[in-house]
Parts: structure tokens; sequence; C-alpha cells
């Protein structure tokens, strides 16, 4: 095992005493903690500046705080302390450049907020200290109770103008929290920020909750509930709470997946007799059968063009992940090392497969280069579960188990850096990260 | 004993013991009363209750080798038999021990599997036979199979597993006499495990079919 470094035990600490005081609370409750357990040798250095502010702002709500901690999550880099600040510049004619050349960052990122009202307002810049260039300015605004939307949002820029690729920090998770209230199982469909934060239970059941998975424009979740004493498949409007039952076949009713247009879904359903994957068209509710094989096909999802699909199926003897491009055409064999491979995720350009993989006994996340077919363990934990990709294909969550709980863990998608969000309390697992929401 | 040679390689776990206990206490009482029944007692006196492990043993072996329908007629030719016996009297005798022994076995409602698959293991099937002949009998009862499957993998494969189990067993129980609009299956996958924990021992029992008679 590698070395983790605690880098935010305070924070961690801040955290439990928070949940301790507000423990009464449901949101409290459902809130996930939040421990950075390990950051990439190679992360970035920079400097994010502690922003001047005029006017009261909302308390807890420290916006270079949550900036730092975003580019610190992502693994990607390495934010210097402020209490190691030489000064503390709060627009771009303050930076001397000299300062954090010595102290060896290589980008800097300054600001001020202002509040308005109801209304706070947030000018930021940020700087490349070698080329000694401002790279970012911008205005942006939010209303008091959006302060994290907005800093999030500036974690987004940030981390773009540096690496080229959109941030996620503005996205969400999706992930179902298992408890036991007075001997009997709780099961909560929650939505939460991706550090965690503002966590709001949409779906409260004795019966599992199960696999939830986003439509492409965020606003949207199907999953699977046994509210009604069997597995059916629930479409759950978030922004309303409007739900539908979309599948309640005799058998299996499982494994949603949105196809990426949006018009139609993955889902495996046995009452043919056994698992098969099936397309449903959403408007139409006709059902197309994609698979047919006396052994078990299940956990479909899709191609990033939305033609073919992966999916996981045990004709082989054990669980492997397939590929087949339409109803009609053969199912293609993707992975052949070790004997358990199963629920597929591609990312969005094509190029990797993530899945669960067994190695030693232990399960874990591996991906699979599919041009190459080279195959990489990226994770040392040993009951791994339910990988999905943050929408730039540059981090991906996993669930997995840590003193006899289940936890989600970050990771980034080369398996660098991590993150972990334990619940306060109980299991946490199911993770469905978010498409980029606009 | 037939239940006990029927029954006992499926309860290995030490948690089962008392199951298993009640079970043998059972099966053994019914075996009393049939010897009784057969006159097997007279020849048995001087052990009376205290049967050995190893003539019941020896009794079940027999019984096992014949149809289901003449169990036990091997006391006849051992001739251990009662003259005052009448033929209808030896087939009530019969017929009740038939009744008692199902019924004990019926007393089994979970069903395990090995790592990954659904086969239905050798000595559960006379046990599911039994389940079936009820059903059978009794046209008006319902039963769900519930299907399960232990922690490991993945969630929606284990709900397939689970899925891929009860139906295993539904087609077993349809086989053998049982029809298709007296059963209902449902796949928790991993999600109501039997046991806590993360060991063998767990997973053994957690990779089952329960029957919930209705």
């Amino acid at each position: 095992m590698g070395q983790h470094r605690q880098i935010s035990i305070i924070r961690f600490a801040q955290a439990i005493l928070l949940l301790a005081v507000m423990l009464a609370t449901q949101v409290a409750r459902a809130e996930l903690l939040i421990r950075i357990t390990e950051g990439a040798d190679s992360a970035v250095p920079v400097a994010v500046v502690p922003f001047a502010t005029s006017g009261t702002m909302p308390p807890g709500n420290n916006i270079s705080r949550i900036v730092r901690d975003d580019l610190t999550m992502s693994g990607e880099f390495r934010p210097l302390q402020p209490d190691k600040m030489l000064s503390l510049p709060a627009t771009g004619a303050d930076v001397h450049f000299r300062d954090w050349r010595m102290l060896g960052q290589r980008f800097v990122l300054v600001g001020q907020a202002e509040r308005q009202g109801d209304r706070i307002t947030a000018q930021y810049e940020l700087f490349d200290v070698n080329q000694e260039r401002r790279i970012l300015g911008e205005t942006a605004s939010a209303s008091v109770n959006s302060v994290r939307s907005l800093a999030h949002h500036i974690s987004d820029k940030v981390y773009e103008a540096i690496t080229g690729v959109p941030g996620a920090f503005s996205t969400r998770l999706a992930y179902v929290t298992l408890q036991q209230v007075g001997g009997e199982p709780q099961y909560r469909l929650q939505v939460s920020d991706v550090d965690g934060k503002r966590a709001r239970i949409r779906l409260e059941s004795r019966e599992p909750i199960l696999s939830p998975s986003w439509s492409p424009d965020g606003k949207k979740l199907a999953y699977v509930s046994f509210e009604t004493g069997k597995p059916a498949i629930f479409i759950h409007e978030l922004a309303s709470g409007e739900r539908t039952l979309l599948a309640e076949f005799r058998g299996l009713n499982s494994a949603p997946a949105w196809s990426p247009d949006g018009r139609s879904m993955l889902l495996t359903l046995s009452r043919d007799g056994n698992a098969e994957v099936y397309r449903m068209d959403l408007a139409t509710r006709e059902l197309t059968r994609l698979t047919n094989h006396w052994a078990i096909d299940t956990e479909g999802t899709w191609d990033p063009d939305g033609e073919g699909i992966y999916f996981t199926s045990d004709r082989s003897g054990g669980p492997q992940i397939y590929h087949k491009q339409g109803p009609r055409s053969e199912a293609e064999r993707i992975t052949f090392d070790g004997r358990y491979n199963a629920r597929p995720r591609a990312d969005s350009e094509g190029k990797y497969i993530y899945y669960v993989h067994q190695r030693d006994g232990g399960f874990h996340i591996a991906r699979q280069n599919l041009d190459t077919g080279e195959q990489s363990t990226l994770t040392r934990t040993g009951a791994d579960e339910s990988p999905s990709l943050s929408p730039n294909g540059r981090m991906l969550i996993y669930a997995t188990r840590e003193n006899g709980r289940s936890v989600l863990t970050v990771i980034s998608a080369d398996g660098g850096a991590a993150y972990s969000l334990p619940a306060a309390e109980g299991d946490v697992r199911d993770p469905a990260w978010s498409p980029i929401l606009r | 004993m037939v239940a006990d040679i029927a029954l006992s390689p499926f309860i290995t776990n030490p948690e089962n013991l008392e199951e298993e206990m009640m079970m043998k206490t059972m099966s053994r009482k019914g075996l009393f009363a049939l010897a009784m029944s057969l006159g097997l007692i007279a020849g048995c006196s001087s052990t009376g209750e205290t049967m050995e492990e190893g003539q019941a043993g020896a009794a079940g072996a027999e019984s096992g080798e014949q149809s289901g329908s003449t169990v036990y007629g091997g006391g006849a030719e051992d001739g251990i038999s009662s003259s005052a016996m009448s033929e209808s009297g030896r087939q009530q005798a019969e017929a009740a021990a038939r009744q008692a022994e199902q019924q004990a076995m019926r007393e089994i409602t979970t069903f395990y599997f090995d790592f990954d698959t659904s086969e239905i293991k050798p000595e559960a099937r006379e046990v599911l036979i039994a389940h079936a002949m009820f059903l059978k009998a009794n046209p008006g009862r319902n039963v769900r199979l519930e299907g399960h499957a232990d922690e490991r993998g993945t969630k929606e494969y284990n709900l397939a597993l689970g899925d891929r189990r009860a139906s295993a067993v539904e087609r077993f129980l349809i086989v053998n006499g049982a029809s298709r609009g007296q059963i209902e299956t449902i796949s928790y996958g991993e999600e109501k495990p039997a046991v806590m924990g993360s060991n063998e021992s767990a997973w053994a029992q957690n990779r089952r079919v329960e029957l919930v008679f209705e």
C-alpha cells in the first residue's frame, strides 16, 4: 500500500464537529463527509489567494477555500496553504511574480467577492507565473444561497484554463445511502455536489433502491426501486419530484442506462425467461431485445456514439464484457484477463472501458484501452463496485468497503489521486456521476 | 435415517446446528413411530429408544435404494415383521410415515448455491420434490421464491444471478408437479444477506433461494 497523505485532517475533524452539532437535522445526517487521502506526485502547484470580501458573506462558504479544496480533490493540483503566502493580492495589479516563483508556484488565482443585497459577485484572475501572463479573468455572480455553485464554477474555469479540459466541479453525484433506523433498513436516494455537500434526499424506502442513471440533460434519474415489493424501474424528474413507472415486468427489472440522445433506455429484464438486455423507446415504450442467450446478459451501457452497447454476460462460464453493435449483430467478447469482469462503463471518446475486475480474490476497478486491449487495474481496495466516470473523463467514482462499511471513493481516471466520501453513518453506494449541467 | 441422509449435506454451517438437531429429532421420532408400527420394536426391545445410529442408517440406506412408494418395505424381508398387521394397516402406516417424512423435509425452505452458479445441489432435490408434491396436493397454496447472491461482484449481475437461482428452483418445482401459477419469483441480489460479514461462511449462507409460503 502506498503512502496516504492526510491533507485535510483538520477539515475532516471540523466536519465531524459540525455534524455533531447538526446531527438532529435531516440534512446533516444525509451529508457525506470528505476525506482526501492521496495527492499525485505530479500535481501542479497553484496558489489560490484568499479572496478580498466586502459585505457580509454567508458563513461556512468561503469561496477561495472551496476552490482550493476542489483543485486538491482533483488530484491534479497541489494548492499552497495561505499561511505560506508572502502576500495576499486581490487583483492582478498586486501580483508580484517573483514572490510566487520563489514559492515554486506555477499559477496564481486572485479575486474579490462583493455582496450586494442577495447577490454575491466575484471577480477573479488567473496568472501563469512562468509566463507572467493573465490566462483567465471573469466576473461571475450568484445568489447568496448559491455561493458554493459560484465557487465550483470558478474551479471549473481555472481547471479548464490550465488543463484544457472542462472542469467537473459543478456536476453532481447521485448515490444510495443505507442505514438501520429502529432495526429497519432505510434506503435513501440522494443527490449532492461532487464534494458530498448540499446533499438532498430524493427518495426514501424500506426496500432496496439501486442503479441510479442520469438522463443526458442531468434533469432526471432512472433507478430500480423495490418499494412495491418487486423490482421496478422509475424515472424521477429532479426539479418537480415527479415520478414515472417505466418497467414492472414479471421477474427482473434492473440496470437502467439512459442513451446519449436521451430517447431510449437500456434495461435488463427476465420476462422472457432469463436476464437479457432490452432497449426501450421512451416515447412509445416499445421494447427491442438486444441480446438473446440462455446465459445472464445484463449491465448494458451505451457506446459513446449511442449505437452499440457493452454488456456483461456469463456465456463463457463466468461474467465477461461483450460489445454488440445492434440486435442482430454478433456479440464480441472484450475482456479476457481474469474470470470475473463486469459492469462496464465507456468513456465519452470511446477510448477506454472501465469495469469491475477480479484479481487474487479481490474485486477492483480496471480499465482497458479499446485500441490496444491493454488492461490496468486502477484500485488497490478489494471490494470495489459501480464505477462511474466524471463527464470530463478525468475522474472516476466507485463504491468500496472500509471497516465493514460501504464508502464512495474518487480516483483520477488513470488510477491516481483519491478522496473518499463516507456517510456520516451507515453505508453509501451505487454512485452515478452526472453529466455536465447547464 | 432417510431424512438425515437427504438433508445433512447442505446444512453444513455450524450456525445451522440447531436447525439440524431439530431435523434429526423430528426424523428420529418419525422413524421410531414407524419402527413401532412395523413391529420393529420387538426386535429392538433391548435397545428401545436408544436405537443406534448405525441401525437407523442401515434402514435408511436400504429404503433409499427403493422407489418412494415402498419406503421401509425392507423391514419385512428382515424377518422382523408382525403377523398381526393387516395390509391396509401397513399401507396406512406407510402413508403416515411418508407424510411425516415429507413434512419434516418441508421444514427446510432455504437452498444454497456455489459461487456464481445457479445449479441446484443434488442433496437439495429430494426436499424440493417434497415441496413440489405439497404444492401439487394443495393447489390453493402459493410460494414466493426469493433469490439471493453474496456480496461479491457487481450488484446488477448479482440481481441477475439471484433471478436465475430462483428460476432454477421454479423450473424444478414445476417439473415435479407444482403449477406455474402457484409460484412467484423475486431476486434481491446481494441486498438482503441472511448473515452479515465478509467471509466464506457468510457468503455461503447468503447464496441462496428461500421458499416463502403465503
